[in-house]
């Protein structure tokens, strides 16, 4: 018995916020395709019901069991506009309300899913549930929406990027009595992966079993106490070697919780995501991450290298601990989430041009970023465009979650509550990319040689 | 032979007469054998870990957990119960 080993995992659960973030549960509905919309809805929810009846139950007998937080239960399903695709007489938004009343009768607090890929071309579903995305998130719940518009072998749809500039302020704009909190339940993707556990942007690809369990692990506050309280006076070597120490034994935990709820409720175990994903609790926050690394403030110049040596080690770490990584894996800056990001946008040390920047290292995107609500669609498109070709050049998934805080300018603020969290409204550049925006078309897939 | 199961119990908070009694009399009464402790006290804050058999238990863990937490909270203490996996696969590989 190391008496050391044991307080130091108890000290990591008690005050540095060391937690499981989600165990989601993919469920495929590709055996729920029928021509009759209704009855296709019907076999949605009962399906999921069926499957994941005893999800929450589980999680919180393992959190018991171990001594483990596990913050949330949710439920991934299969790309709806799949299923839409076969019933064109019937609005996908019939499904959204299926999933919605599905997840709250299993008691998940997220269900993704309300999907597209298109990042080639649209199918009928697809154009379908693209354009019935505000309306779906406007009237459900639990239901978050992504489309992926982009890969690196495909290259970017700029017919769906410009849609999607439409969609995401419509979505805005209907939830504007709710802090406009549709918009958060909403991911423009490129190189989505397909098992991904975290939301907003969880889908169960097509190419998954039947069910998987998939696990995101968490802890900022761990890597971030670690570096307080060993990295002085330390190299960045040195630095990288601890957050991969520690990421090590965050993502054991990840590993050991995915196996037993893969075990207890007989479904394949898919994959651990070695996250970093940060809430608005204080202390649990990538931005501190990198402020104790040295920079006065998270957006300071060097904050891009710190990021890439933080999304690194994380990865190094977590990939020897666990038999199947995947995901997202890396670490996230969702602006509205973490507690030192709005404090840096608030000061206005962190700009958009920064987190733009920063997306090119980190493991998503532009993440939970509050915009002026008079933006106009095309400059939300363009932010989508730059985005996905970050993500598409680089071989590695980027996103776009930008929220138009409908009625309100920079430097108010929204404030969505829980993991959510709130932040300031950030400037944007108005300068007009609409003509560029309008032409539509694709760009081509990036030549994978030459790499300079 | 069955596999030994095990439990590690903390207990961490001020000092006072009788913690490992009470704490070692639930044990007994739940029906978990002590194995390993190991105390401590640094300055005035009180550390205690317990490496317990929880096989004969007449609880599961989970259960457990609520238990030590009400008497952690009488007593103005944290006790945690955990499975001792939990240990392991964090520190070792």
């Amino acid at each position: 018995m190391n008496t050391k080993e044991i307080l130091e995992t108890i000290n990591m659960i008690d005050n540095e916020d060391l937690d499981v973030r989600t165990i989601t549960m993919g469920i495929s509905l590709l055996d729920c395709i029928h021509p009759d919309g209704e009855k296709a809805a019907q076999a949605i929810y009962d399906k999921i019901c069926r499957y994941a009846e005893r999800l929450v139950q589980t999680g919180e007998d393992i959190s018991r069991q171990y001594g483990i937080p596990i913050i949330n239960k949710r439920i991934s399903v299969t790309p709806i506009a799949m299923v839409a695709g076969a019933c064109p007489a019937m609005s996908p938004v019939r499904f959204a309300k299926a999933l919605d009343s599905a997840a709250h009768s299993v008691g998940v607090n997220f269900i993704g899913g309300y999907s597209a890929l298109v990042h080639k071309g649209f199918g009928p579903g697809d154009y379908a549930l693209i354009e019935s995305i505000p309306e779906a998130l406007s009237e459900t719940e639990l239901v978050c929406s992504s489309v992926n518009i982009g890969t690196t072998k495909a290259g970017i749809n700029m017919d769906a990027v410009k849609k999607m500039g439409r969609v995401v302020k419509e979505t805005a704009e209907r939830t504007a009595d709710r802090e406009c909190i549709g918009a958060a339940k909403l991911v423009v993707f490129c190189n989505a992966p397909e098992d991904n556990p975290f939301m907003a942007g969880a889908f169960h690809g097509p190419g998954e079993p039947d069910c998987v369990i998939n696990v995101g692990v968490s802890g900022p506050g761990v890597v971030r106490a670690a570096i307080k309280k060993e990295g002085d006076g330390k190299s960045l070597t040195e630095i990288a070697e601890l957050i991969k120490r520690t990421a090590f034994k965050i993502t054991r935990m990840g590993q050991l919780v995915a196996q037993e709820a893969s075990r207890r409720l007989c479904v394949p175990f898919g994959i651990v995501d070695l996250s970093l994903a940060p809430t608005p609790a204080i202390g649990d926050s990538v931005a501190y991450i990198l402020e104790a690394m040295g920079l006065s403030q998270c957006g300071a110049h060097g904050t891009t290298a710190a990021l890439a040596l933080l999304n690194d080690a994380v990865k190094k770490g977590g990939v020897m601990a666990s038999s199947s990584v995947g995901g997202l894996s890396g670490a996230f800056i969702p602006v509205t989430e973490d507690a030192g990001m709005i404090e840096a946008a608030r000061s206005g040390c962190l700009t958009l041009t920064k987190l733009e920047a920063m997306t090119a290292v980190c493991s998503v995107g532009l993440d939970m970023i509050c915009i002026p609500g008079d933006t106009s669609p095309e400059i939300i498109s363009g932010i989508i465009a730059d985005e996905a070709a970050i993500g598409m050049v680089n071989s590695k998934t980027t996103a776009v979650r930008v929220i138009p805080a409908v009625g309100k300018q920079a430097g108010e603020e929204l404030d969505f509550g829980g993991l959510l969290g709130m932040g300031p409204i950030m400037d944007i550049n108005p300068a007009s990319p609409l003509e560029f925006i309008s032409r539509g078309g694709r760009i081509p897939a990036p030549l994978q040689s030459l790499k300079n | 032979m069955e596999k030994m199961e095990k439990a590690v119990i903390t207990v961490i908070g001020k000092d006072m007469v009788g913690i490992l009694a009470k704490v070692t009399a639930l044990c007994a009464e739940k029906g978990m054998n002590v194995l390993e402790v190991t105390q401590s006290i640094l300055q005035d804050l009180f550390v205690m870990v317990m490496l317990v058999d929880i096989t004969g238990a007449a609880a599961g863990v989970a259960e457990l957990a609520d238990i030590f937490d009400d008497l952690g909270a009488k007593m103005d203490l944290k006790i945690h119960i955990m499975h001792e996996d939990i240990f392991n696969s964090m520190h070792r590989i």
